[in-house]
């Protein structure tokens, strides 16, 4: 039976070690599929006009595509030469809840972030996405520095 | 013309027409008089009593729609009432849906077009002529009134276009075509027509006008008299650059603070109640006097009772059909679901905070009781107050007597609130009109401008013909939104029973534990 390792990208520099990393352990394991997941920040709880709900689904629809084509075929594309299987995801959601519940439905190995970027003021406010899904996963959770 | 060209040219109107008005003194007065004239007779036809008695018959064609849905619905929003909170926390929504409109969403979009003033003016108007009784009929009529909430936007999720594009377009226009020709009934389409027009009255209406009259009274109560068409030129011309100009961003700074204010306007009432707590069960013991005396007030119980069904639908808009509009956007499979989420709307709205403004207005002892026989004090069809207010200033006022600051936080919440919700109303305006005249940039740029002037009309007439335009054109919504209604309801059942047994069996199961 394969491994499953969930890739959480940030489509910046830290998702790209987070890329790296999982296929250095899948190299390791042999038989391994990588999951790679974008998740777009997005809450149910806010206030909208009608105007944005009118239009929110086609919004949803051309986030997912931007994502797919900015974010996770670049990233299966530095892959693409090494043979290993994978596959890429883009969710709505809040992040560390988001790659949990993939990890879980896809009865994942472990979960690979990198460390976030987020410094000072912001990360003092509203955490880190990094050290929400440390604090909340119940799968193993790696993190690349 | 480009958006940018016609928002100049409108601009440059407004301001010339301003620049006109300053010219010409009394320009209000002219406003309110050809106001009243032109409107007067459809005023006078919608509000026409019952034969022999004087109860208005439109209100009572409210109140039977109602009862009748509750009763139908076997009691749906005490039934209801707990899975529909379940509901807008998310409990039982799909997670591979994130980032579709949410039922919370659809809530709360719903909410900022209907809290408002009818929640800080309307409120007082009620238990400015009908006296505190009205609160207790307001409240009655709320509960009722989810009945008729939970008919209308299961219907308008249910019959809702979804175009190519991923957008949506819902509301009772749309059920009452499609629904009626589902079920083979005729006159669908005529009914939609008519339907589309009376939004559009009650867009210019209770959803405009009566929104800047209210927030020029309560702007003026605090740095003095002056002419109305200025703060509804300045008014139109924010709206303009919104609905207009697309800028975006107004609107969605206004979407965010309007609940804040929501919450400190519900928690100022909050504090006064618990700071006054020895008089609660007075005031309610004046609510239960007045809902079934004669107080003294014009037209005694039954005139509370007309106040308070006439301020319930006007604040929280059940059987008007406007709410089904704003939910029609959600994303689910069961338009149900929307329904029972809907109901929560007139709660939120009519039972808990308008009986909030009533207490403390009561309360305050604004209203003034004749010593001797326990009687209001009546002048002029209205009961007296301390210092003469009514509608939105007599709220100030109220509020004012426990938090001297408190009229200058209310300016904010009123214009805020008067802003969203004419935002709102522009919108739902503006699907009617393009039901009755299709989609494209001209025909929508041309409500738009009637919109923005109508604003400034609004802040000039005088407060009785606003509010009876406001009313007349909102309740002749709910004549045609509500005759539909009963032809649609058995699809609704149909809907309902289906949801409960999927739902007992488990096949609607939670998300979320």
């Amino acid at each position: 039976m394969s491994a499953k390792i969930v890739v959480g990208l940030d489509g910046g520099g830290s998702g790209n070690r987070a890329v790296d990393y999982a296929k250095k352990l899948a190299g390791q394991i042999g038989s391994c599929e990588l999951i790679l997941v974008y998740v777009i920040e997005w809450s149910p709880f806010t206030f909208q006009t009608p105007e944005e709900n009118e239009e929110r689904h086609k919004r949803r629809e051309e986030e997912i595509s931007a994502a797919q084509s900015r974010i996770i075929q670049p990233a299966l594309g530095r892959l693409a030469d090494e043979g290993i299987p994978i596959r890429g995801l883009v969710k709505h959601g809040d992040v560390a809840e988001t790659l949990d519940r993939v990890a879980k439905q896809e009865k994942a190995d472990q979960i690979v972030v990198a460390r976030t970027s987020e410094t000072g003021m912001i990360r003092r406010i509203f955490g880190s996405s990094t050290a929400n899904l440390v604090m909340h996963s119940t799968v193993p959770v790696t993190v690349v520095g | 013309m480009t958006y940018k060209t016609a928002f100049t040219a409108a601009a440059l109107a407004l301001c010339t027409a301003a620049a006109h008005a300053q010219e010409a003194p009394g320009i209000d007065e002219r406003v309110n008089d050809a106001f009243a004239a032109a409107t007067g007779p459809f005023v006078g036809f919608i509000f026409s009593s019952l034969p022999g008695t004087d109860f208005p018959w439109i209100v009572l064609w409210l109140v039977i729609a109602a009862s009748v849905f509750t009763i139908y619905f076997g009691f749906i929003q005490i039934r209801a009432f707990v899975h529909s909170i379940q509901l807008v926390k998310g409990d039982y929504s799909d997670p591979d849906d994130a980032g579709e409109v949410s039922h919370f969403q659809a809530l709360t979009t719903a909410l900022s077009g209907t809290v408002g003033l009818g929640n800080i003016a309307g409120v007082a108007v009620a238990v400015g002529i009908g006296g505190p009784g009205a609160t207790f009929w307001m409240i009655l009529a709320g509960l009722l009134g989810m009945a008729s909430k939970f008919t209308e936007c299961t219907l308008g999720v249910k019959y809702r276009n979804e175009y190519p594009d991923g957008t949506v377009s819902g509301g009772p226009m749309y059920y009452m075509k499609k629904g009626f020709a589902e079920r083979n009934l005729p006159g669908g389409g005529f009914l939609a027509i008519l339907f589309s027009i009376f939004c559009i009255l009650g867009a210019l209406g209770g959803g405009n006008m009566f929104q800047a009259n209210q927030a020029h009274a309560q702007i003026i109560g605090v740095t003095g008299d002056y002419p109305g068409w200025i703060t509804g030129t300045v008014m139109a011309l924010v709206v303009f650059a919104v609905i207009v100009g697309g800028i975006k961003s107004i609107a969605r700074v206004t979407e965010k603070v309007v609940p804040f204010m929501g919450v400190l306007y519900v928690g100022a009432a909050l504090v006064i109640l618990l700071i006054n707590f020895d008089q609660i069960g007075w005031a309610f013991g004046e609510i239960f006097r007045g809902a079934f005396t004669d107080t003294g007030i014009v037209g005694g119980a039954i005139g509370a009772l007309i106040q308070g069904f006439r301020r319930a639908a006007f604040s929280n808009e059940a059987g008007v059909g406007s709410a089904a509009i704003a939910h029609s956007a959600v994303r689910t499979k069961e338009p149900v679901t929307e329904g029972f989420v809907s109901l929560l709307e007139p709660f939120i709205d009519t039972v808990v905070i308008c009986t909030m403004t009533a207490l403390v207005i009561t309360i305050s002892g604004q209203l003034m009781i004749d010593a001797e026989t326990g009687n209001y004090l009546i002048s002029e069809g209205a009961i007296q107050t301390v210092g003469g207010t009514s509608g939105v200033a007599l709220t100030s006022a109220a509020f004012e007597s426990a938090f001297s600051w408190f009229p200058y936080v209310l300016v904010i919440a009123v214009i805020l609130f008067a802003f969203s919700t004419m935002i709102s109303w522009s919108y739902y305006g503006l699907k009617a009109w393009t039901y009755m005249f299709g989609e494209g940039k001209a025909k929508e740029l041309i409500f738009k401008v009637i919109f923005c002037l109508f604003v400034i009309v609004g802040a000039a007439a005088e407060l009785d013909a606003v509010i009876g335009f406001s009313d007349a054109a909102i309740f002749s919504m709910a004549l045609v939104n509500i005759l539909a209604l009963y032809f649609l309801m058995p699809v609704v059942r149909r809907e309902l029973r289906s949801y409960q047994e999927r739902l007992k069996s488990g096949e609607i199961k939670k998300f979320i534990h």
